[in-house]
């Protein structure tokens, strides 16, 4: 790996949430950067603020200050309709809870996202048959999500997240929901991503055994980030 | 294209609740055709009316006659084509409650005045040569399985005594609100038997109808034939023909308004159950939305998929209703023959059905919509588990 230039770069960063009359801080000066190509496991106790970090990184939530640059686009400074044209471009999903639409098949669920691209009809079938090869799931695109286990739907999830092959992938404990060996399949499959399709990675885990497979360890703890990996300029 | 697919899957997730309420809406529907439908028929009459006629009755009330005199003297006014005259004879068939209105008319004069009435040559002429003849509606004909030659009695409540007429012409309304149900026979014969059994009665008729030239002379011509009679034993009054005929429904205005008012009212409920059913499934669907809303779907497209389920179930609902009210009109039209005798569903009642249902499905995804999009995503995402 030659001259690695961040893909995500985080400087500075507060989030706070308000309860009531209450200031809750969440986030407290976050800097850090992912280089492309990485592999991140954010790790840290429950409410340490992980998710809304990632969220942060992945333009659903918008911080107090500071800024968030992915790729060449600081998306603090987009409005809500440009981060959602910029979210459908550049930032796959995963989630614990899988979060396929219930009415629509494994296929279509992967399509959807593709729905907001310039892409034809044919062109759409195709890549959408290419995301459920990678996850291996061809065989079952006409199944509905409650038709399938846990695992299947995970990756058929996972399928929808890198159809539109976003800059970025974002997982919230993708396995937080699964059993060991159902786990274990999507955690290979994340860490193929990242090998053999070089996919950048930031996934937010409890699971010590998922994390072993990232490359990047982080720690967030009560909102402030440790473990700040060696490359980071401080 | 999904978005289609999913708008009805949607739409149909919770088949009890979205049955109820496209129940709800069907019902809403037909009551409303059917109340419309029942104002409408009861303004028929005055709808059918034409501009080109007057009717000139007694100024004290139409209970009392004018004289057969009075003929000539409006004949001679400026703007009048023709004369003609009539009484309401009341006669019972058979039964009481066969109702249907019977005239004393002088039948060659009115038969021109009311070309709406639609009638054979042959019928026609058999029906002016025969004193004793009548003449029907074809409603009326169907209704009581009459044909040409019959013989029809009616028992007299005014003009006492069982009154018999040979059926000489059944005819046929040129609009669809020509009334088809009414019963005319020749003035003469009730005239004739009067001056035999009651010459006080004699000679005298109850309204005079006045074809005028141009409509816009209904006004001053009016005005010159209760001039005319001025200061006479009998004054008249004289209103176009759609004021008379407004002249009895008046009386019943009240409840007009109460049935227009219900109609109305029944949509505005309507529009509350499917309000509720759409806030209740939007709430269900946070987390998907949420999901939607993550994967760069815009508010527009979001607002597109409640509006769209929305519209779903309103138009589903909307369409049985719709369908369901022929039927339904034409069973109710049946049965109320005798007090409607124009029953059907004008095409305006079914475009306000359409209209009002696209209002309602449009209303009732106001609030949903507003919700949904108001919910921030991450806090939409924590709703699914
Ligand atoms: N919408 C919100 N309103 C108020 N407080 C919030 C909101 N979202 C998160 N929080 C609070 O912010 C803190 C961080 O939450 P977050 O979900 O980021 O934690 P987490 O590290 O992902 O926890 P877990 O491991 O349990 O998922 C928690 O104390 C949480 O209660
Ligand atoms: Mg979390």
């Amino acid at each position: 790996m030659e001259n690695v230039r961040p893909i995500v770069e985080i400087k500075n960063l507060f989030k706070s949430y308000r309860r009531g009359s209450q200031v809750v801080p969440v986030l407290e000066d976050i800097t850090f950067d992912i280089a492309e190509g990485e592999f991140l496991a954010l790790m840290g106790p429950s409410g340490s603020g992980k998710s809304t970090l990632l969220n942060l990184i992945a333009g659903i939530d918008e911080p107090d200050s500071g800024i968030i640059t992915v790729g060449d686009v600081d998306i603090t400074t987009l409005t809500e309709t440009q981060l959602a044209q910029w979210r459908a471009i550049n930032v796959g999903f995963v989630f614990q809870f899988y979060n396929l639409i219930p009415v629509l098949t494994a296929f279509e669920n992967v399509e959807l996202p593709l729905l907001l691209s310039p892409l034809s009809r044919g062109e759409r079938k195709e890549h959408v048959e290419m995301a459920l090869q990678v996850v291996s799931l061809t065989d079952r695109m006409d199944h509905y999500p409650g038709q399938l286990s846990g695992g299947q739907q995970q990756r058929v999830a996972i399928a929808r997240a890198i159809v539109t092959d976003p800059t970025i992938l974002v997982a919230d404990e993708p396995t937080g929901d699964l059993d060991r060996h159902s786990a274990k399949e999507i955690m290979d499959l994340m860490d193929r991503l990242n090998t053999e399709s070089g996919k950048t990675i930031i996934m937010v885990t409890h699971d010590p055994r998922a994390a072993e497979k990232a490359h990047v360890m982080r720690h967030l703890d009560k909102g402030i980030l440790e473990n700040v990996h060696p490359q980071d300029p401080l | 294209m999904y978005i289609l697919k999913i708008l009805f899957k949607n739409a149909f997730r919770h088949k009890l609740r979205t049955g109820l309420t496209i129940l709800s809406i069907t019902i809403a529907i037909l009551a409303f055709g059917l109340l419309r439908t029942v104002i409408s028929a009861w303004y028929a009459g005055a709808q059918a009316s034409s501009a080109y006629r007057l009717v000139t009755r007694n100024a004290i009330s139409i209970i009392f006659p004018l004289p057969l005199s009075y003929k000539e003297k409006i004949q001679q006014i400026e703007g009048v084509t023709t004369v003609s005259y009539g009484n309401w004879f009341g006669g019972v068939y058979i039964d009481e409650k066969n109702f249907f209105p019977n005239f004393a008319v002088e039948p060659r004069s009115y038969l021109e005045i009311y070309p709406e009435n639609v009638f054979t040559t042959d019928e026609k002429t058999a029906f002016l040569r025969d004193r004793k003849g009548c003449a029907v509606g074809r409603k009326l004909a169907e209704r009581y399985g009459w044909k040409l030659g019959d013989t029809i009695v009616l028992k007299g409540t005014t003009f006492p005594g069982n009154w018999e007429f040979v059926l000489r012409a059944i005819y046929r309304g040129k609009e669809k609100s020509t009334d088809e149900t009414l019963f005319l026979f020749h003035f003469d014969y009730l005239n004739e038997t009067m001056k035999k059994t009651a010459p006080g009665r004699a000679d005298q008729t109850g309204i005079y109808f006045v074809g005028v030239k141009r409509p816009e002379m209904a006004a001053e011509v009016a005005a010159a034939i209760d001039k005319t009679f001025r200061n006479s034993l009998a004054e008249t009054l004289t209103e176009t023909e759609k004021a008379f005929q407004l002249g009895f429904v008046a009386m019943s205005d009240a409840i007009i308004t109460a049935i227009r008012l219900v109609s109305f009212v029944v949509i505005i409920i309507i529009l509350a159950v499917v309000a509720n059913t759409m806030t209740m499934s939007a709430r269900e669907r946070t987390g998907e939305y949420a999901i939607f809303k993550t994967l760069g779907f815009g508010g527009g497209r979001i607002a597109g998929l409640i509006f769209g389920e929305s519209m779903v179930i309103t138009m589903t609902g909307c369409a049985v209703g719709i369908l369901l009210t022929f039927p339904a009109a034409a069973a109710f039209g049946k049965s109320m023959g005798m007090f409607f005798p124009i029953f059907y569903i004008e095409p305006e009642t079914i475009y306000l059905d359409i209209v009002l249902s696209l209002i309602v499905g449009l209303l009732a995804g106001i609030v949903p919509t507003w919700r949904t999009l108001k919910i921030r995503i991450a806090d939409g995402l924590r709703m699914i588990e």
